[in-house]
């Protein structure tokens, strides 16, 4: 690459980087919220993630567990399965401090890592991770072989034991291929939220934050970077995109 | 046929012609022949012909572009031709996968190919009313 290339390089990028963000202070950007028409592929320009307060979060309340329910149709249809196999998106934790006796609980789920490790065991590609960092399993091309429950260490991913009838038609899902949460992305990609997170907020409880990690103007961006998130095993280094506050 | 005796040509055209004629006549071969239902609107979202022998490509294709890149079109999405296709009656009944009323079933039962789509996909519109007026019949 000769100079007047490197140049012409570093006059796109510096203008391209004024089209993205409109500087109105020095550290301040103003950044141009739109939404992502549904014929344009997802981009890696966003991250989508989720912060979780424990502190808001009561022992006891299962409004996320039961707004996932509804919004994706499981729990209760699986009546052959026994309960250990019964899928489990999202499941409600409770912490107990054996010294102190302090009692936490918090919603468990997917942690849509950045470095997944369900991905990386896959042998067909079906467990796999968007451009905008959520994580699903393609149930065409998912075979049940179920490495990547093992490989999970959130405990996270279901399989599916029996036949299944009446499934949502924005969810689907059936037996031999695994599953798990998925970031509600057919509501993401309609510019909306989790529906466990809509719950938590329209009862009140305000635990739940969903919103893109990339964009530090977000609320969520916000929120982590004032009061900080810890990651559930951050020693593994897969980066979460669920990020739980007051652990 | 261009070397057997005219008479003979016509004969076997005149048997052919009947036989196709009474073919459809015969309340078996009625059974046989799948009845498929008639979708909501005017018209389908490619031609009729070219759905009959690429609607599998065309879904294939919108598959992997929804999946992996988070694409949400409705041209050629499973989740439309169901909308469309298998639209409650006046009665208010859907048909379910299996029956010979249902949009899918009907010709893949006749043409003995298996489709796997709603094992996992429904196979009737989450909504009981479709959302878009036509003035189709069923």
């Amino acid at each position: 690459m000769n100079q007047d290339t490197d140049m012409n390089r570093r006059r796109f990028l510096g203008q391209a980087a004024g089209v993205a963000g409109l500087t109105i202070a020095p550290g301040v950007m103003l950044y141009e919220v739109q939404a992502r028409p549904a014929d344009q592929a997802v981009s890696s320009k966003v991250r989508w993630g989720m912060l979780i307060d424990t502190s808001k979060c009561e022992t006891g309340c299962t409004d996320c567990v039961t707004a996932c329910k509804t919004e994706n149709g499981w729990g209760s249809t699986e009546t052959k399965s026994s309960a250990e196999q019964q899928a489990q998106w999202i499941r409600k934790v409770k912490l107990t401090d054996k010294q102190t006796g302090h009692v936490q609980s918090l919603p468990l789920m997917c942690q849509h890592c950045e470095t997944p490790p369900c991905v990386d065991v896959c042998p067909t590609g079906a467990s796999m991770k968007r451009a905008d960092g959520i994580v699903l399993v393609d149930k065409h091309i998912c075979i049940g072989c179920r490495y990547c429950m093992m490989a999970c260490p959130y405990k996270a991913r279901s399989f599916i034991h029996e036949p299944l009838t009446d499934q949502k038609p924005h969810a689907p899902r059936g037996i031999g291929t695994v599953e798990s949460c998925t970031l509600c992305v057919h509501r993401v990609d309609k510019d909306g939220t989790p529906a466990c997170v809509e719950a938590c907020n329209a009862e009140g409880h305000k635990a739940m934050y969903f919103g893109d990690l990339n964009n530090p103007q977000s609320e969520i961006s916000q929120r982590l970077k004032q009061h900080g998130g810890k990651q559930i095993r951050a020693d593994l280094g897969l980066n979460t995109g669920v990020r739980y506050q007051g652990l | 046929m261009v070397f057997l005796p005219r008479y003979i040509h016509k004969l076997v055209t005149l048997i052919g012609v009947s036989l196709l004629l009474a073919l459809p006549l015969t309340s078996q071969a009625a059974d046989l022949m799948p009845s498929v239902p008639k979708g909501k609107g005017e018209q389908c979202v490619e031609p009729t012909a070219d759905m009959r022998k690429n609607h599998m490509e065309y879904m294939l294709h919108q598959r992997d572009d929804t999946m992996h890149r988070g694409i949400r079109t409705s041209k050629h999405s499973l989740k439309e031709c169901i909308e469309c296709h298998n639209a409650p009656g006046k009665d208010g009944k859907v048909a379910r996968v299996g029956s010979k009323d249902h949009f899918c079933s009907s010709c893949h039962t006749y043409a003995a190919v298996n489709v796997d789509c709603f094992e996992c996909h429904a196979d009737k519109p989450e909504k009981t009313q479709y959302r878009h007026l036509s003035k189709g019949s069923h």
